[in-house]
């Protein structure tokens, strides 16, 4: 609990605040019997700039209550952590009191949890109560990447479409959230051999999809397209397995045109998600899985 | 404050002499006796007026719920229609500026008003001396009773004032707590003994404050907790209205028998009687001139009236006055004409500003909240229809207590297009009340149509029924490539 580095400080605190209540006790004692002179008109000859000090007495009760304070002063630092290395009797900590919140929080939401956890993703992703908790828990923590209405952004993969790098279905989405992953394309441009021939690369890959392209340079590069196949398959339609994008279709995650994805032969690419079992329960993920699934299956 | 009698006291010392004392006194008790007169009557009516609303407003219903209900769990707190969420903490404030400036007023124009005639620690302590003296008697009666042994009149005093001061403290409690939870379940659950711990806590802690503060702390909290006695000073002047003794007409003191007139044997009006002394909540001697422990409730004012009428003279030996009019002899009306001097004015200005602000601010007070988040993470995407999108999450509170609908205008640009997440319009409608929803909206502007940068973009929402609208401002981001 402590954050002490030497024995010495801990007895500083120490004597300085059992030393501080001790002062105070002991000036308490000393004012209670006292010599002064007094004039006849209840002052004590003290002036300042005409102002003269009165014997007015403090009242008894407020004596009291200064005692009171001192004996809870005590108590405090006995009960509590205040001296120093010393934990107090309770042992209290503001980490422990959160922790105790915290699962005391967890085990009035854990029966809700549970209903949901025990039914499979497709019909959590049903009801419109675990998808607005699914709905809350993306925004405060996934949103930040994907976007709050999960569509992505460059870099960032669209969750409400129908194309998957790495499937589509609960068990994969769940393996997802869970776990991140990890998507790591090498500069492959060696591979391929000169510019001209990533520059007739790219074209292919443009062709896949139908998008512009300068046909003879394409298929001038279908031959070269072999040494992305590996990853991306013999059609470019991407796997799964691995994360490698569908070539395809229409949807650019690292940007389109022939100059991103020449840049990207050159450069790779590594793009991570990270993993987030270490911050959510298995029901968490669970109706996250359900919500997130349910983007892209009404 | 005048200050002669200060000074013809200090001119006749006596020789210093060395005495061992202690700083810590039990303070004399204070017997006060009883008082009865015009100032008395209003102090009266303000017991009557506060409390009446203080154990009144609990039992009040508005539309199946309490009128007035401070619900920290739910963090709502209900005045009859209005309904405040922490984010209304402004009016709060308004109500604090509000009430300091009346402070400053009423203290200004006539001293400690407030002190004397409405401070809880005033009106509580005035009704547990009402008790204790339909019980005990009088200031000589009660005198007696605690010198006296215990014997069975003195117990049975004693303890039915106990019994009556600890039930009104209770009470006291009962209400106090009934501001936060609901009276009407509060009170049989405390009867069964079945309420909960907090309340429980609160309902014995509020009473036995009343009961300590009111019963027997009184003055002292005047003299030695309250910040306000304190710095009264500050706002009074010349021409403040406080309790003050006409010490040319009073002096020099002395009785005399009622035959021998007012000004018999060169003796001023005060026949020195000590009522005024007596009848003091404090225990101090309005004679000696204004003092920080004089709480300006008038009763010296009301017993001295009495003792001038009873002995034939002029009323007013002890009347509320000031310092200028004093001084000068003025009449009221010349006091009062110097009611429109500037510090007065001034006050009343920033006051009134200050309440109808608040009443305007409240009154045109929108009952639902919006906050637009554009998301920063996405700055701007392309669609493949060649129109740039923006992702904005609207963060909408119903605040009433009923379900509402509501519709969305985005303007600031020419052409743009609004687009509900999951193609879903219907999630400004049916908000459940005080339900809270994020609403994922998507703007989308043709491409062609804007310059690269950012665009102020207004989000108009209404509150279908009462047409309310809050106006908020976001931008909409154009990237340059």
């Amino acid at each position: 609990m402590n954050d002490f580095v030497s024995g010495f400080w801990p007895i500083w605190i120490s004597t300085i605040t059992l030393g501080g209540i001790a002062f105070c006790v002991g000036l308490l004692i000393f004012a209670s019997r006292v010599k002064v002179t007094l004039d006849s008109d209840n002052t004590n000859g003290h002036e300042w700039d005409g102002i003269k000090e009165m014997n007015n007495p403090l009242p008894m009760w407020w004596v009291g209550l200064f005692i009171i304070t001192v004996i809870f002063g005590l108590a405090y630092l006995y009960l509590f952590p205040g001296l120093g290395t010393y934990d107090g009797k309770f042992g209290w900590t503001g980490v422990k009191q959160y922790e105790v919140e915290v699962a005391k929080n967890n085990e009035k939401i854990a029966p809700l949890y549970a209903k949901y956890a025990a039914m499979p993703v497709e019909d959590v992703a049903k009801i419109p109560e675990a998808r607005d908790i699914g709905k809350r828990i993306f925004l405060n923590n996934c949103a930040a990447c994907h976007g709050s209405d999960a569509k992505g952004s460059r870099g960032f993969p669209n969750l409400s479409d129908t194309d998957w790098l790495y499937g589509g279905s609960p068990e994969r989405i769940k393996e997802t959230i869970t776990g991140g992953r990890m998507g790591m394309m090498p500069p492959m441009a060696a591979a391929v051999g000169n510019e001209e021939d990533v520059k007739n690369v790219a074209n292919y890959v443009l062709s896949l999809s139908g998008s512009i392209h300068d046909s003879g340079r394409a298929n001038a590069g279908k031959d070269k397209f072999v040494v992305c196949a590996a990853c991306h398959g013999p059609e470019g339609k991407g796997n799964q397995m691995i994360g490698a994008p569908n070539l395809t279709d229409n949807i650019w995650l690292h940007g389109q045109g022939e100059a991103a994805i020449i840049k990207r032969i050159h450069e790779g690419k590594t793009n991570q998600m990270p993993a987030w079992q270490e911050k959510f329960s298995p029901e968490q993920i669970h109706l996250l899985t359900a919500y997130v699934w349910g983007l892209s299956n009404k | 404050m005048s200050d002669t009698k200060q000074n013809a006291v200090n001119k006749t010392t006596i020789p210093e002499q060395e005495v061992v004392l202690s700083l810590y006194r039990s303070e004399d008790k204070i017997y006060a006796r009883h008082v009865s007169g015009f100032f008395t009557n209003w102090r009266w009516v303000m017991v009557w007026a506060t409390q009446l609303f203080f154990y009144g407003v609990p039992w009040l219903q508005w539309d199946g719920r309490q009128a007035m209900l401070f619900d920290l769990e739910g963090m709502r707190f209900y005045v009859f229609g209005l309904i405040f969420h922490p984010q209304d903490l402004i009016y709060l404030a308004f109500l604090l500026i509000v009430s300091a400036l009346s402070l400053f007023l009423f203290t200004a124009i006539a001293g400690r008003l407030w002190c004397g005639y409405t401070c809880p620690q005033t009106v509580y302590t005035e009704i547990y001396m009402w008790m204790e003296q339909k019980i005990e008697g009088d200031r000589i009666a009660r005198m007696r009773l605690d010198d006296s042994k215990w014997n069975l009149n003195k117990i049975t005093r004693k303890s039915l004032k106990q019994f009556a001061w600890i039930g009104f403290g209770l009470w006291t409690g009962v209400t106090f707590v009934g501001y936060f939870t609901p009276m009407r379940e509060l009170v049989p659950s405390l009867l069964q003994f079945q309420a909960g711990g907090w309340e429980t806590f609160w309902v014995c802690f509020y009473g036995f404050a009343t009961y300590g503060n009111a019963g027997y702390m009184r003055e002292q909290v005047c003299k030695y907790m309250c910040p306000y006695a304190r710095f009264q000073s500050a706002m009074f002047d010349g021409d403040t209205m406080t309790v003050t003794y006409d010490e040319t007409r009073g002096e020099p003191r002395g009785s005399r028998s009622k035959k021998a007139g007012e000004n018999a044997n060169g003796l001023g009006s005060c026949i020195d009687c000590s009522i005024c002394v007596q009848v003091c909540p404090t225990g101090i001697d309005i004679r000696n001139g204004l003092q920080y422990e004089c709480i300006g409730c008038g009763a010296c004012i009301d017993a001295c009236d009495d003792v001038m009428d009873k002995m034939g003279y002029a009323k007013g030996l002890i009347k509320y006055t000031t310092q200028n009019g004093m001084e000068s002899r003025w009449s009221r009306q010349q006091m009062f004409a110097r009611l429109l001097r500037p510090r007065v004015l001034i006050y009343t200005t920033i006051l009134l500003i200050m309440i109808v602000g608040m009443g305007v601010g409240i009154y045109y007070k929108p009952d639902f909240r919006l906050d637009v988040l554009r998301d920063r993470s996405v700055m701007a995407r392309y669609t493949n229809d060649g129109n740039i999108e923006n992702v904005y999450n609207l963060k909408l509170e119903n605040e009433t207590e009923v379900a509402r609908d509501y519709e969305l205008k985005v303007t600031g640009l020419p052409t743009l297009a609004v687009h509900f997440s999951d193609n879903n319009s219907q999630q400004l409608k049916a908000l459940k009340p005080f339900e809270k929803r994020n609403v994922i909206v998507e703007i989308q502007v043709p491409e062609a149509e804007t310059r690269a940068g950012s665009h102020k973009i207004f989000f108009e929402l209404t509150e279908i029924e009462t047409k309310e609208t809050i106006k908020e401002k976001s931008v909409f981001i154009v990237p340059s490539n």
